[in-house]
């Protein structure tokens, strides 16, 4: 920012602050690396519900399957796993897919209980499901609540026993004070007969009168408010009608002044020291303003019980929090930037180093995507976590011009676990999904794609991808207005056949996206594939040393026993010797480790 | 696919296509809160155009920016959903909601907006002390916009609909959030000049 050059000195120094306090534009941002194809054969797409165009780029549909009877004229949510079966939310209920065939997804059973958004986890055999709506009736109906406070209202969490997969029983609610837009179970590692559930509300405070103890006064006026924290509810697994609320995670207050981060290194910080102190000063004084508290709620909290970190998107900050008791979330840090207008989730590096978070400026039903919208408005921002502390790298957004006609903003996704690397596939409503790498969080680029045209040409109605996950070999595509899509990815200069193998070696039973997994590769061969397959690509190993180890590596494939353990061996022994030497050591380690693990020892 | 689902799913198929929708349709109070916050909006897109040739703090300019790309959006959302319900459309610029009373069509400033005096005031204003009016009124501006919604919330049958529910809930909780934002930058400010 520069200073209007009439202004006096007095208000010189202020305005400087000002860009201290609020960040500095950045030149220009956009995509660093550039790797989607031009022209990008998402432009131009005709428009359609189920005869749409559509492009794909490094990905395979394996099916598209229509949403069944009174799901398919509402909208379709988040998804959530456990075995072969996908749940998927919708305003009017849930479905329950068994993708054991993911060519040919079957409709298990289902629930018609409308309530938005009906956000969906499950933990065992227990189902969670969000209503924040004023329309959701305790009794499941479909007639709606018309009075402003009624006894029939639920807002809140619904919990529903799935023990018997094909009758889902309805076994209690919790009732919370701005209802559940999103949430987010949280285990307790060291509590296995209770389950915790995060709930974020960013809808407005129910009166008192249909929930006592419901409160819009400031924190200062009342210290139960319901304004400026989440609900923590815990739920005793053996009798999860018992759940109940626990508390009141108040890591809100006092949060106003953030700084405001646009780019690394702000120009305005060479500053002089008696401007730093005026400043310092100015942020105290704004600290201490009463009632002035920062974000009054958060919008979606995504949990990593692995590191006991959790990225909390709370109205116009980035938050991140201790888990470590998770009955009592604490902040550590919180970020604001002026390019973002409403944090929307969270995902972590598997690492817990990195943080993504996301931006739904619109709320997911505009078109933000449009030649006029800036890079950096409605998309992901990247940060390095050091010591505690979040470090702004870089934006991410899906790179293609979208039409007026398509609401379009960044949405849910999940990591997809190719070892050695971050990558992450995500929904951008009518703006499709985008998988990109952010391995380097200054340098992300996009690897693979889906997109179709408009749902409708010349008027903007939602559709698109509300949630898309990686889960156990497979992306599983939450389409608002279209269905259940399931891809898989395919080989390309940018993803190895080896790399996609070893992601398909992670298993998990069970999969809420808002409760990160760590990922843990067993040994393979696909995995030490794959690590020479990224070292071939950062040209860590000169090309006939990777040709020798590739040579190796299918040899000792073709042994066993113990003359196989000795060709390990011995590899894993020249492979230490090339990391001294290699532009890419670390990844060499990786290798290092994949060939010992493989050769057992 | 065992035989106990195929006989489950069989059972379900019928089940299923005989599902009714939620009969939950707009009321008055919705019509009314769309109706009005049109006009609501279309204002602040005007304060919003002015931040560039008032020679508005940089970091004014981006925010101003996207209050007029995020409202501008939303009043095309707002028109098209009334015009589904088959209601009269508001001009995108209406800078006043018209409203029928004893007959007459009365020219009525939603909660929170700038009378005439206001506007040619913040008009005049240049440099610092524009983005000192302008940050006062916007945050006045959204307070308005919020009680809307408490009003709309707190009327009989109101918000059934899911756009006038999200829709609502959405400037609920963008608006709380920019009003946190906006106090920030005002807080920022040097004192008034004196003179």
């Amino acid at each position: 920012m520069t200073v209007v050059p009439t202004t006096p000195r007095r208000w010189a120094l202020t305005l400087a602050g000002l860009a201290l306090a609020l960040g500095v534009l950045p030149a220009s941002a956009q995509q660093k690396v550039k790797t989607t194809p031009s022209p990008d054969p998402r432009e131009g797409l005709a428009a359609g519900k189920f005869d749409a165009g559509e492009a794909i780029w490094n990905m395979r549909m394996l099916s598209t399957t229509p949403s069944p009877g009174p799901f398919a004229l509402n909208t379709n949510t988040d998804l959530a796993f456990s075995g072969n079966l996908v749940y998927q939310g919708n305003y009017n209920g849930f479905m329950v897919w068994d993708i054991a065939n993911p060519a040919k997804p079957h409709l298990t059973t289902w629930s018609h209980c409308p309530a938005s958004q009906s956000d969906i986890s499950v933990y065992g055999n227990l189902a969670f499901v969000s209503a924040e709506g004023l329309s959701g009736r305790l009794d499941c109906g479909t007639q709606g609540v018309p009075e402003p406070v009624s006894a029939d209202r639920v807002r809140g969490i619904r919990i529903f026993d799935m023990t018997d997969p094909l009758d889902p029983k309805y076994v209690g609610n919790v009732q919370t004070c701005r209802g559940s837009h999103t949430h987010t179970v949280v285990t307790d590692k060291n509590d296995p007969e209770h389950v915790y559930v995060y709930i974020s509300g960013s809808s407005r405070v129910r009166s008192p009168e249909e929930l006592p103890g419901c409160s819009e006064l400031a924190p200062s006026e009342d210290p139960n408010s319901s304004l400026f924290r989440i609900e923590v509810i815990k739920v005793p697994l053996k009798d999860p009608s018992k759940a109940a609320i626990v508390g009141g995670a108040r890591f809100l207050d006092n949060l106003a002044p953030a700084p405001q981060r646009s780019q690394p290194t702000p120009p305005q910080r060479q500053l002089t020291p008696a401007q730093d102190s005026a400043m310092a000063a100015r942020r105290a004084a704004m600290a201490a303003r009463p009632g002035r508290t920062g974000p009054n709620q958060c919008h979606d909290i995504t949990v990593y019980p692995a590191v006991d970190l959790a990225g909390g998107a709370c109205g116009g900050y980035g938050v991140l929090l201790d888990i470590s008791d998770p009955a009592n979330p604490r902040r550590i840090d919180a970020v604001a930037d002026t390019n973002f207008s409403f944090w929307h989730s969270a995902t972590f590096h598997n690492d817990g180093k990195a943080v993504l978070f996301t931006d739904e400026w619109g709320g997911g039903r505009a078109p933000r995507c449009r030649e006029s919208d800036k890079y950096e408005w409605g998309a992901n921002a990247l940060f390095t976590i050091e010591n505690g502390k979040m470090k702004f790298q870089s934006y991410y957004k899906m790179p293609a011009r979208q039409t007026e006609w398509e609401n379009c903003v960044a949405h849910n996704g999940s990591p997809i676990p190719i070892p050695g690397r971050e990558v992450m596939v995500q929904g951008w409503y009518q703006g499709g999904i985008s998988i990109f790498d952010w391995t380097d969080p200054a340098a992300p680029f996009e690897l693979a794609f889906h997109d179709r045209g408009p749902l409708a040409d010349g008027e903007l109605t939602s559709a698109g991808s509300w949630s898309v996950y990686w889960y156990n070999g497979v992306i599983v595509n939450s389409e608002i207005a279209r269905g259940l899509d399931i891809f898989e990815l395919t080989p390309s200069e940018y993803i190895s056949q080896n790399e996609i193998d070893a992601a398909k070696t992670v298993i998990w039973k069970e999969l809420n996206p808002q409760e990160q997994p760590m990922m843990v590769w067993p040994a393979s061969f696909a995995k030490a594939r794959a690590f020479v397959d990224q070292l071939e690509r950062s040209k860590g190993l000169t090309a006939p040393r990777i040709a020798i180890v590739r040579e190796a590596l299918t040899r000792a494939e073709a042994t066993g026993g113990n003359t196989r353990n000795a060709a390990l061996g011995q590899l894993a022994t020249s492979l230490v010797a090339d990391a001294r030497g290699s532009s890419d050591a670390p990844k060499v380690t990786m290798l290092v480790n994949a060939v010992r693990e493989l050769g057992g020892s | 696919m065992s035989l106990r689902v195929a006989l489950v799913l069989l059972a379900l198929a019928p089940a299923l296509a005989a599902q009714k929708p939620a009969q939950t349709g707009p009321v008055p109070a919705d019509v009314h809160f769309i109706t009005g916050m049109i006009p609501h909006h279309a204002q602040a897109v005007k304060m919003a155009g002015w931040a560039v040739t008032h020679g508005a703090s940089a970091p004014l300019q981006r925010f101003a920016e996207r209050i007029a790309v995020a409202q501008r959006d939303e009043i095309a959302m707002m028109r098209t959903w009334l015009r589904q319900q088959g209601r009269p459309v508001p001009d995108t610029n209406a800078t006043h909601m018209m409203m029928q009373h004893d007959g007459m069509a009365h020219a009525m400033l939603m909660p929170g907006m700038l009378t005439d005096t206001e506007l040619a005031a913040l008009d005049a204003a240049r440099g610092v002390e524009f983005d000192r009016l302008f940050l006062g009124f916007m945050i006045r501006h959204h307070e308005g916009a919020v009680s809307m919604v408490d009003e709309l919330f707190a009327s009989h049958g109101a918000a059934q609909d899911e756009f006038v529910f999200r829709f609502a809930s959405d400037v609920f909780a963008d608006q709380t959030t920019e009003i946190d934002f906006l106090q920030g930058m005002l807080d920022a400010l040097p004192p008034p000049s004196r003179p």
